[in-house]
């Protein structure tokens, strides 16, 4: 019970309290990080068991509304549920696009059938969707794509290439965008949605310079999709995209940039490597003078920027609409995680150039993978340039350039 | 550019069209790919030679062509453009100085000739720790009868797996943190006590961790006197460090060409991407800092040749600024390319991987900011 809850509140928290300790399987607690970051899902029948539980409950999108299987919470009592399970150190096994992006999008654009299809899928956690935006010719310029949807009376015919679509090899579905209009460029895409086991869907591994193959190249070759697949109107599909990458950014955003969430608490442990590997001088200081300046800053801009999460969030809480803020946390977020990144392996030094091997414990290998790792945030959901861009129009009223 | 005489500019286009065709970044990626033991090509590593690479700096009298270090910085700056393979830096750079500088007759006689060929390899046993500190050494030199026995473990020997020979930087008195007590051994790979094991690392080259277990040797394998061999060491050194430094600076050039080129085709919005000021301005800044890091390495090279007394500034202001240059290229280089520039399909990563591993040899930035503040007074 919280000091500031009220009766309902309180009533509240006391379910959820009892919900979460009675369906909550002990084996799985404080392991949100290996369970959520496997590419393949594990097979652990606790995990199962606690999807499933909350899948039913509706509690992995505790505010979608509850005729879609949603959990139906005010925005207080989602918090407080989230504040319960990270209490009793359970987490959410509910993710991925389809709660991140498209349910979101599929709830104010989707007819009322294909919410009933496929809102059951996301809310539990059996469907993994997967995003078909980018093209090898239209990455920040999104709107050019080209993938040819065509009408053939009883259905959509799709002939095309997308690239750089994260989980496609596990994904089941796809939410992609396609041409149906070649000579209108925003006017003519529309936003389909199909089975990624349809004839003529295939996909191929990218190998990152991580040494990881997050996501893939997918080629579409005379691929049928059924009529009503179709999400919202006809060449109507940029609206939605638009949307979609709003949800998306809003996402990355609370994750600070893209990089799983904490960046201002993971500061601390960037002056514990400090510590180790570099050593304190005898005044207790970090022992390298010009590396102790620069991660004071870092750690100064880091604090400034959890405070920042924290102020735009009780602002939109508030009601007082959108943080002006809002526009400039995708940057921040992964700007100050990619220094983060590179502090880590300049402090290990020759420990921290490792790529495999006995000589380096599992830290410093993950540290080196995980350096390259960072460098995808700056690029994906909208690149630095494009939310600058975007930044400048918006917020700035500057000129725009496209 | 600095003004080049005739050898070094005949030097400079002998390795850039070398470089172009014998080895582009795709060669790195077959010795990534094939896991190759040493870390590059033998056979790469003797047609470098046989262009003379490997003598640059040893005098005739050892089979070398004494052009000088800046004449090898050339060379090194066309070979960082493709990230070529081979243990120059620390062979016929590193180990040839400290002989150089601090070899007896016999000595020389012994391993210059081979090194100038190319028919050995031989680099410097430095670093114990992650981080390059020379004055940190602890590995123990005990003074046994005639000679010494050395004990200890040498964390990270860069091309450790290929050489033949290391100058091993031992403790012979005093302790770690002080210059006083630091010896060099000439070891041979083939000593009786001494193994090596492969480092597996992100740039794919063949440092190794190397270990002295009671590993004897004579009196004559001691380079200079005993407790004074820093004062081989450190200049030694910084002729490894300003030419790692030009070396680097090609490395930056490899990346930034690239890059432009990329800016220059790539369309998005109906127009290329080098058509946004975004990006243009940030070329241009990249530009400027690679023209003012030509000049600290240059510099540095030219200082080495001339036997100027400012070299040790001039090696540290050198490394510090092509550390700074490449560190910057190599993120733009991946951040400029988009997503293509993340995929291992692309040679984005190879320059990235590379970059960090040479910006921590032989001392990072801010060891050198450091020296330089201290040498400067500031
Ligand atoms: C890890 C990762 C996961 C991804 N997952 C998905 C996914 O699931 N689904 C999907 O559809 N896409 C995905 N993407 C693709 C991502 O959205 C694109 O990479 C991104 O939009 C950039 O496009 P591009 O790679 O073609 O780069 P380009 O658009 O070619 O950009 C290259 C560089 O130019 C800059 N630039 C472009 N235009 C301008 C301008 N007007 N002004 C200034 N600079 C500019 C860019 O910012 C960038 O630095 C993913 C990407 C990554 C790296």
């Amino acid at each position: 019970m919280s000091e500031t809850d009220s009766t309902e509140l309180a009533a509240f928290r006391a379910e959820a309290q009892g919900w979460i300790a009675a369906n909550f399987p002990a084996s799985l607690k404080g392991r949100a990080g290996i369970m959520l970051n496997l590419n393949v899902e594990t097979d652990e029948p606790d995990f199962h068991a606690w999807k499933k539980a909350m899948g039913a409950k509706g509690w992995g999108v505790p505010t979608w509304p509850k005729q879609y299987g949603g959990g139906g919470l005010s925005k207080e009592e989602a918090k407080v549920l989230s504040q319960e399970m990270m209490k009793a150190g359970a987490f959410s096994p509910i993710g991925g696009m389809g709660v991140m992006m498209f349910g979101p999008t599929l709830l104010e654009y989707g007819t009322e059938a294909q919410k009933q299809r496929f809102m059951p899928g996301i809310v539990n956690g059996t469907t993994r969707w997967c995003q078909g935006f980018s093209e090898p010719g239209a990455g920040s310029d999104l709107a050019s794509l080209s993938t040819k949807c065509e009408d053939k009376g009883d259905h959509w015919l799709v002939n095309g290439q997308k690239i750089w679509t994260s989980g496609a090899q596990h994904a089941d579905w796809i939410f992609c965008l396609v041409r149906t209009d070649p000579t209108r460029k925003h006017e003519g895409i529309s936003f389909l949605l199909f089975d990624m086991k349809s004839p003529g869907v295939e996909v191929r591994p990218i190998q990152l310079i991580s040494g990881n193959s997050p996501f893939c190249e997918t080629f579409f070759t005379d691929v049928e999709v059924p009529k009503d697949q179709l999400m919202g109107p006809l060449n109507g599909g940029w609206t939605i995209a638009k949307r979609l990458l709003q949800f998306e950014r809003n996402a990355l955003s609370n994750a600070g940039g893209g990089t799983g969430g904490g960046t201002a608490r993971m500061v601390p442990e960037v002056v514990k490597l400090a510590e180790k590997y570099v050593g304190r001088d005898a005044e207790g200081r970090i022992a390298d003078p010009d590396l102790r300046q620069r991660l004071i800053a870092h750690h100064l801009k880091a604090r400034a920027f959890g405070l920042t999460l924290a102020r735009v969030a009780t602002e939109t809480k508030s009601g007082q609409g959108p943080s002006a803020a809002t526009s400039i946390m995708k940057n921040a977020g992964s700007k100050i995680a990619q220094e983060r990144a590179e502090f880590a392996i300049e402090m290990m030094g020759n420990l921290g150039l490792g790529w495999e091997g006995d000589d380096f414990n599992a830290y410093e290998l993950g540290a080196v993978r995980g350096w390259l790792g960072s460098k995808v945030v700056t690029i994906y959901g909208g690149s630095t340039e494009i939310q600058n861009n975007i930044t400048a129009k918006r917020m700035l009223g500057l000129l725009d350039h496209q | 550019m600095a003004v080049l005489n005739e050898e070094q500019t005949m030097l400079r286009d002998a390795a850039a069209e070398w470089a172009k065709d014998k080895a582009p970044v795709s060669a790195l990626r077959k010795v990534r790919d094939s896991n190759a033991p040493l870390g590059y090509d033998p056979a790469v590593y003797s047609d470098m030679a046989a262009m003379g690479w490997a003598g640059i700096v040893v005098p005739e009298a050892y089979g070398g062509s004494e052009f000088g270090y800046l004449s090898l910085g050339v060379v090194l700056e066309e070979l960082g453009r493709t990230l070529a393979a081979s243990p120059l830096v620390s062979s016929a750079l590193g180990f040839a100085s400290v002989l150089l500088i601090g070899g007896s007759a016999a000595q020389k006689e012994a391993w210059l000739p081979m090194i100038a060929s190319g028919e050995a390899v031989g680099t410097l046993a430095i670093d114990e720790g992650p981080r390059h500190d020379p004055l940190q050494t602890a590995l123990a030199g005990t003074a046994v009868g005639n000679g010494y026995t050395l004990n200890g473990t040498k964390g990270f020997v860069i091309d450790g797996m290929a050489a033949d020979a290391f100058v091993v930087v031992a403790r012979t008195s005093g302790k770690a943190g002080e210059a006083e007590g630091i010896s060099l051994f000439l070891v041979p790979a083939d000593a009786a006590g001494f193994t090596r094991t492969k480092l597996s690392l992100a740039d794919s080259r063949g440092a190794a961790k190397v270990v002295f277990a009671d590993v004897k040797v004579g009196a004559d394998a001691l380079i200079g006197p005993a407790g004074k061999g820093y004062e081989i060491l450190e200049p030694a050194l910084d002729r490894t460090r300003a030419g790692l430094a030009a070396e680097m600076l090609g490395t930056a050039l490899g990346a930034f060409d690239m890059t432009i080129a990329y800016l220059k085709v790539r369309v998005q919005f109906g127009q290329t991407l080098g058509s946004f000021q975004a990006l243009q301005h940030r070329a241009a800044e990249m530009f400027s800092e690679l023209e003012i890091t030509r000049s600290a390495v240059e510099a540095a090279l030219q200082a080495i040749d001339a036997g100027s007394n400012d070299i040790r500034e001039l090696a540290s202001l050198a490394k510090a600024r092509a550390n700074e240059t490449l560190h910057l290229v190599s993120n733009e280089m991946i951040q400029m390319h988009g997503g293509i520039g993340v995929t291992d399909a692309h040679d984005a990563g190879f320059y990235i991987k590379r970059a960090r591993a040479v910006e921590a040899a032989y001392g990072n930035a801010a060891y050198h900011r450091e020296r330089f503040a201290r040498l400067n007074n500031i």
